[in-house]
């Protein structure tokens, strides 16, 4: 090839000033397929999965039924990009767009967006986008949100002039005195999760009034499995919706990839960010799907853009698309009243055994709850790793006081017997 | 095609939840429910694979055929990185256990992942050190304007103002605005490069960085480069390389040794994980040493007896981009490409990229405009000629006549700076009778924009639609199907 175009491999590279030809390059030499395959497969054995799973905190070991691997390996999907181009892009596009309105009927929304990255940072989206409609510039935020939704959020806006105020919830559920007392006139959101970071379940219709009573929006991060059975933010009056994904049929891969959901009322749609996938007909008159209101986007509007987002995560939402295709609209609900139920019964096994006490009075929860142990939490999940435990999280991380309190999550998964066993390991530990 | 709602039939089930073994209890206070289910399909588990299947028939990717997107960078996927990403020690490990106490011992061989990712980066970049956790490029630059903004308040800076060229990908200007600052545009000079005296004129104490993408989107590498970094340190700025296209010089050349603070890799592009039909992606961002400190919570260290653990006091951090550790599949399906190319195969990822687009730019160059006249790096930009664009053929039509010869077609319109613009970026991976095949397609098509224009802008005929109308999708917006009786 480079005989006939007349050149040499260093007539090629010429344009590269010499001195700035690499100096150093001292990577190992490549590996065959059997080599890396042996070598990751010895990396991915020093990873403790065999651990009966009780940590939640936002993220979910749900089970995930095998033709949702199956069909989102199809190269045809997983090897394409972006649908620039609509006629080759139909597959992806459609199904982009049965993502949108699977993500309104879950959580009773009117528009969704394709997807964004993960959870937090569709929440601090959700918070931007608040930030214009309203043109204000003070965000309330609950600290019964999920904590590293809340650093996440004060890491982005550290260079904005945004006034951030935290209020504090109140025995599990989010404190209205002091929430309807913050909110004023300059106040572009109130930022809520249901379930919230306890397990605790609210119906915010009340703050949602009071907040559009001021001009100001409800934010509602929300875990979508719980819609299965609980009360949607659309009915309680959210004006924005968002949510992690990951619990829609993606493996928890240690952090990621997973997928930001957003979802909100349809006179803000011009004002949301990422993807947007709208149906029109094509030159024939057949149903067609293409990108639409692209003129929020920074490929159009660069630095007067809704959002900077370009690549999202197209293929966990089609993920998460074939999830709850499979489950569908029965299955859905099983699985979260299968995860209450069993989280009821864990709550009430461990709930006997002598020094653990339930921290919160409020007793409706979803898959998580908060208990109090009679020592320092961490201490004791520590002992029941070593007993095949990942028993749950230990609150002390991220709120003061709450040193002995673990916060447990059951799904699905976890089978009666895993229960028993915790207990008893816990009642020995203790 | 029917959406996957209107195959619904009332009764009909997928999935068998797992059975219950624990008595069911009414557990939550009934005004706390939801009113109905949530109107989700009812299939059986045939239905959605029929469905999902007949979806993907009407989709394009990489595995399909050639895929020139430029700027993108499709080169082929190799399938044993989607193997390992499936191994059940890496998919169905908890992000939370390395919070719990000695948790870091659970998760070691993940975060010596993470670990030698980050070596191997430094290696090929030049840069001191690099956080895995931005999702995409774009958030990327996002963490790079943050890090950006860190230090100059650190250092007690007020400074107000990115540059950046005009050739740049829109996500640049986004991204530094997103961060809170100004954008000043560079234009782009007679040989497709920055104007080096424009800059000049550009810089005062205002300016907090400069973004820069190299090579170009035009292809070209910024002959002036080290000189154009030089200039933003002048003025006590930062410059920021946007790693889109380091696939033209990976093992060539550093952007550190070019003079750049700041660097994003696109894993999905250079480093062959597979772009999902958008994302997802990685967008790590390495920097060079006193920019260490302002890197986000958390980092992956090697402990003196040779464990792996998280650092997360950090006390001058932009704090968390992330929720955790960054898409770990996507890092570590990454990191399987370079242990398999090591350091011979990845220069010759850059060699061969560079090959195959000069290859097409000269083979077509006489039936195309081309923009720019000069070697190219990993893409070149046509765009149609006079004469065509006088038969009222546009660069949208040789997008859609070379569909019907089942090629993707190269990114069009984009850059902005050249009119009618075909960026073609054919990658390393693709061999030379799929580039000839293109070549003699793109060479046909220029013939009948002389011969039968019509053909061309009724083009394309095999897809299963054919140039939907965008218009009408923005009059009469339609983006969700939603059952009356769920809404409100």
């Amino acid at each position: 090839m480079l005989a006939e175009i007349g050149m040499t491999m260093e007539e090629l590279f010429a344009d590269i000033p010499p001195e700035l030809m690499c100096k150093s390059f001292n990577l190992p030499g490549g590996l065959s397929e059997q080599q890396v395959c042996s070598h990751l497969a010895e990396l991915a054995g020093k990873n403790s999965t065999h651990l009966a799973c009780f940590l939640g905190g936002g993220f979910y070991d749900h089970f995930i039924p095998a033709a949702v691997y199956s069909i989102v390996s199809r190269s045809e999907f997983y090897t394409a990009y972006t649908p620039y181009q609509p006629e080759l892009s139909q597959g992806n596009l459609q199904a982009i767009y049965e993502y949108q309105s699977a993500i309104c009927r879950l959580t009773e929304m009117e528009v969704s967006n394709a997807s964004l990255y993960d959870g937090g940072t569709a929440l601090y989206e959700a918070m931007m986008m608040a930030l214009r409609i309203t043109d204000r510039n003070k965000i309330i935020i609950d600290d019964s949100v999920n904590p590293i939704y809340r650093v996440m959020i004060h890491s982005y806006t550290r260079n904005l002039q945004i006034e951030l105020e935290q209020t504090h919830c109140t025995d599990g559920l989010a404190d209205r005195r002091q929430i309807l007392q913050k909110i004023d006139d300059k106040t572009a959101a109130v930022i809520l999760q249901n379930p919230n970071f306890f397990g605790c379940i609210d119906d915010f219709s009340d703050i949602a009034q009071a907040a559009h009573a001021k001009g100001s929006l409800l934010i509602v991060s929300c875990y979508p499995i719980s819609l299965g059975i609980l009360k949607t933010p659309g009915a309680m009056g959210a004006d924005i919706v968002t949510g992690e994904g990951q619990s829609l049929g993606l493996p928890m891969s240690f952090g990621g990839p997973y997928l930001g959901f957003m979802a909100a009322r349809r006179q803000y749609v011009r004002k949301m960010p990422g993807r947007i996938v709208g149906e029109t007909t094509d030159r024939f008159g057949q149903r067609a799907y293409v990108l639409t209101l692209q003129t929020r986007e920074q490929h159009i509007r660069r630095d007067k853009a809704t959002s900077n987002i370009c690549s999202n995560e197209a293929l966990c939402a089609l993920t998460a698309l074939v999830y709850l295709s499979l489950l569908g609209k029965e299955g859905l609900k099983e699985t979260a009243q299968r995860c209450a139920d069993k989280a009821s019964y864990a709550y009430n096994r461990l709930t006997v055994i002598p020094g653990v006490e339930p921290h919160f009075r409020h007793r409706w929860f979803f898959n998580e709850f908060v208990l109090d142990l009679p020592s320092e939490a961490a201490d004791v999940i520590a002992k029941l790793i070593e007993r095949g435990f990942a028993a749950g999280f230990p609150l002390s991380r991220y709120y003061d006081g709450m040193k002995n309190s673990i916060l447990i999550c059951v799904t699905e998964k976890r089978t009666k017997q895993q229960i028993g066993m915790l207990a008893e390991a816990l009642e020995s530990v203790l | 095609m029917k959406l996957v709602f209107e195959k619904s039939m009332p009764g009909r089930r997928a999935v068998q939840v797992g059975p219950n073994d624990v008595p069911a209890t009414i557990n939550i206070r009934s005004d706390l429910l939801r009113r109905r289910p949530a109107e989700l399909p009812e299939l059986s588990e045939l239905d959605v694979v029929r469905h999902f299947t007949e979806l993907s028939r009407r989709n394009f990717g990489v595995d399909n055929n050639f895929y020139p997107l430029g700027s993108c960078t499709m080169k082929y996927n190799p399938k044993v990185a989607e193997h390992i990403a499936s191994y059940p020690g890496f998919a169905h490990l908890h992000p939370l256990l390395p919070q719990l106490r000695m948790g870091g011992m659970l998760t070691q061989g993940a975060l010596r992942v993470l670990y030698e990712t980050d070596l191997l980066l430094r290696e090929i970049t030049g840069m001191a050190g690099f956080t895995m956790q931005p999702s995409a490029g774009a958030h990327g630059e996002l963490t790079g304007m943050m890090i950006t903004a860190a230090y100059h308040r650190d250092r007690g800076n007020k400074k107000t103002t990115i540059l950046i060229p005009d050739s740049a990908h829109g996500t640049n200007p986004a991204s530094a605005a997103i961060a809170g600052y100004k954008i000043v545009s560079i234009p782009t000079n007679e040989k497709g490069v920055m104007d080096i005296i424009a800059l000049r004129q550009a810089l005062n104490d205002d300016i907090a960085g400069l973004m820069l993408t190299c090579p170009n989107t035009l292809g070209l590498f910024e002959t002036h480069i080290k000189q154009i970094c030089d200039l933003v340190h002048s003025v006590d700025g930062l410059a920021y390389y946007d790693g889109a296209n380091l696939n033209a010089i990976v093992g060539k050349a550093r952007p550190s040794d070019f003079g750049f603070d700041i660097v994003h890799l696109n894993l999905h592009k250079t480093f062959a994980t597979p772009h999902g039909g958008g994302g997802p992606g990685a967008g790590p961002v390495g920097v060079k040493e006193k920019l260490l400190p302002f890197l986000p919570v958390s980092i992956v260290v090697k402990r003196n007896d040779g464990t792996y653990a998280l650092e997360y006091d950090r006390p001058k951090s932009i704090g968390y981009i992330a929720p955790f550790y960054g898409n770990f599949a996507v890092i570590l399906k990454a990191y399987v490409y370079i242990l398999m190319l090591g350091k011979e195969g990845l220069r010759r990822v850059a060699e061969n990229a560079v090959l195959n687009a000069n290859y097409v730019r000269e083979k077509l160059k006489s039936c195309y405009e081309l923009a720019f006249d000069s070697v190219c790096k990993h893409e070149c930009v046509f765009s149609p000629t006079k004469q065509m664009l006088e038969n009222g053929i546009h660069a949208i039509d040789i997008a859609k006549a070379l569909m019907d010869k089942g090629f993707h077609p190269p990114t069009v319109y984009f850059p902005t700076i050249v009119k009618e613009a075909l960026m073609i970026e054919p990658t390393e991976t693709e061999s030379k009778e799929t580039l000839d095949a293109f070549i003699d397609a793109m060479i046909e098509i220029a013939d009948q924009a002389k011969t039968m224009p019509d053909k061309l802008r009724s083009a394309p005929t095999t897809t299963s639609v054919c140039r939907p109308d965008e218009v009408a999708a923005v009059k009469k917006l339609n983006i969700a199907s939603i059952a009356l009786e769920s809404a409100g």
